[in-house]
């Protein structure tokens, strides 16, 4: 599967109104590999992972220029039906956001308004599964019907993650997952991440460069709005190509 | 110095919240102890008689609540689906939505005796004579004063509260959870109504409540849409007229022929008008802390 290619991104710009944020960014993502995506902040690694599920459509005065491809398909063009788009690639956000519901009603969200299914047994069986994916189930297993707000943030975390899978994505975007977590959270979704990525495509947005070395196969290092550098992760840590890279990585900037 | 001005400010705020304070308790005070005496389950249950010196309030109290609530079916709903277009669909440099969000500014502030006028000129001769023209020729059904125009007035002027309420909450629900719902394929309708709203109901009740208390309270916009002088019958119609708590006590207080002996009924039915509204007020509090802690569970 060595030239697969799952997403890939031609010399997309991006404009938050008059001020750009996204400079002619080259990319391809390999599918069931973690692609890290490193930098300062503001450097747009955030907005290019919002680019890849059209997030950003929801910000007024935003235009993406180049081209975005999920399995060949234009994501921008007029025929991209966005809301199948999302299912296919889910998101997981920087501060976790369960819904204020029950946790079953949280991981049967997606499911029910995407019209999966209505029936509780087959419900029942999702959020079992999905649950168990994102490693939670036996920790709320006998409280599914409690609120979601009643976890901890790294279980609410967790939670977030399997209510993204009940959708059945094929790839996963993370946007800084466990940049709010104490380190044994942290610890765990890096495991899931580990454990995920064997069935789904996943991209993570880390300022956690241990992080980006310990889970990703490749990463991509973004700085003011320019992807500079983009390896497999082992070479881009141990023998970055480029200056900026080796600057960044070493801690001299940042 | 700057100690004295301090200890003087505060003297000043506190002066000013007794102030407050007693001027309520003159007006309720004075109201409770002239209204009890004449208070009577009959007075509560029975019709005014005797060129309404005698008698009860029944027929007022009534169509009273008849009408807020009718204007609460209309008033509330609509409302929520104005806010729901203010604050998840409009884009804030689009033409549409600064009109109307001009116009509802600006009904917030207009006099409601204008409002009255626009139920007679708009509910009652245009649209009721309308459907009068068209399905009863040679009739007067619709096109009269009743309680329906006239809720459906009150209704138009406890829109703009309604709205502001319900869009202030459905803005304050953070925006983690719209993009949540999104990011996983749902439509904005179906994040609307399954996400945004059911943590904005409490405002919504909020609204309800501001609109209920208006609703019951004001006279002018009824005056000419429906609101009846003396009606012992109760109606039960929509398009028939009916007696209001507030149209009586301005009909006892200056077309009495006797306003001496009406006195005392006069100072009841303001406290019954007073209880009524709060009653209005608490039943619509408790439904919202019950989905409230629903909505939490």
């Amino acid at each position: 599967m060595g030239d697969q290619v799952k997403i890939s991104v031609n010399r997309a710009n991006f404009f938050y109104g008059m001020q750009q944020a996204l400079q002619d960014v080259t990319i391809r993502i390999r599918p069931c590999f973690v692609t890290a995506l490193i930098g300062p902040s503001g450097c747009g690694k955030s907005t290019f992972l919002r680019a890849l599920n059209r997030m950003n459509d929801l910000i007024p005065g935003t235009r993406l220029e180049g081209r975005v491809e999920l399995d060949g398909e234009d994501v921008y063009s007029s025929s991209m039906d966005v809301i199948q788009l999302r299912r296919r690639v889910g998101m997981i956000f920087q501060r976790s956001n369960p819904f204020p519901m029950s946790i079953y009603e949280n991981v049967a969200y997606g499911p029910r308004v995407n019209g999966l299914t209505k029936k509780r047994p087959e419900l029942d069986i999702i959020v079992e599964k999905t649950l168990r994916s994102a490693a939670l189930w036996d920790e709320v297993k006998d409280r599914l019907a409690r609120s979601a707000m009643s976890l901890s943030g790294g279980q609410q975390q967790r939670l977030c993650i399997a209510r993204a899978l009940a959708v059945e994505p094929e790839v996963l975007l993370m946007d800084e997952p466990a940049s709010a977590l104490d380190p044994i959270s942290t610890a765990k979704i890096e495991e899931l991440i580990y454990e995920l990525k064997r069935a789904y495509t996943i991209v993570i947005v880390t300022h956690n460069m241990q992080q980006a070395a310990r889970v990703s196969d490749e990463t991509g290092f973004f700085l003011n709005g320019r992807l500079v550098e983009f390896a497999e992760t082992r070479k881009l840590f141990t023998a970055p190509a480029k200056r900026e890279t080796e600057d960044y990585i070493t801690g001299r900037f940042g | 110095m700057r100690k004295t001005i301090d200890r003087t400010f505060v003297a000043l705020t506190l002066t000013a919240t007794v102030i407050i304070l007693t001027i309520i308790a003159i007006i309720v005070g004075n109201i409770v102890v002239h209204g009890t005496d004449t208070l009577s389950l009959e007075f509560l249950t029975a019709a005014p008689k005797d060129g309404m010196m005698a008698g009860g309030i029944f027929p007022a109290i009534y169509g009273t609540v008849l009408l807020v609530l009718l204007m609460s079916l209309v008033a509330v709903p609509f409302g929520v689906l104005v806010a729901i277009y203010f604050a998840e669909y409009a884009r804030a440099e689009s033409r549409l939505y600064r009109w109307t969000r001009m116009a509802v500014n600006n009904l917030a502030g207009v006099p409601s005796i204008v409002f009255g006028l626009f139920g007679l000129g708009f509910f009652i001769q245009t649209i009721g004579h309308g459907i009068d023209q068209i399905l009863y020729p040679g009739y007067l059904v619709y096109g009269q004063p009743s309680v329906l125009w006239a809720a459906m007035t009150m209704a138009v002027l406890t829109l703009p509260v309604v709205i502001i309420t319900v869009e202030e909450t459905l803005r304050a629900v953070p925006r983690e959870y719209r993009e949540a719902s999104l990011a996983l394929g749902a439509t904005r309708l179906q994040t609307v109504f399954r996400v945004i709203l059911p943590q904005a109901w409490s405002g919504v009740m909020t609204g309800a409540i501001l609109a209920i208390s208006r609703g019951a309270g004001e006279v002018a916009p009824v005056l000419f849409t429906g609101a009846a002088y003396f009606l012992p019958e109760l109606p039960t119609r929509a398009n028939e007229q009916f007696m209001h708590l507030g149209y009586h006590i301005y009909a006892m207080s200056t077309q009495s022929p006797d306003v001496e002996a009406t006195k005392p009924i006069l100072y009841s039915t303001v406290l019954v008008l007073l209880v009524l509204t709060f009653l209005l007020n608490i039943t619509a509090i408790l439904i919202r802390n019950r989905m409230r802690r629903w909505a939490t569970r």
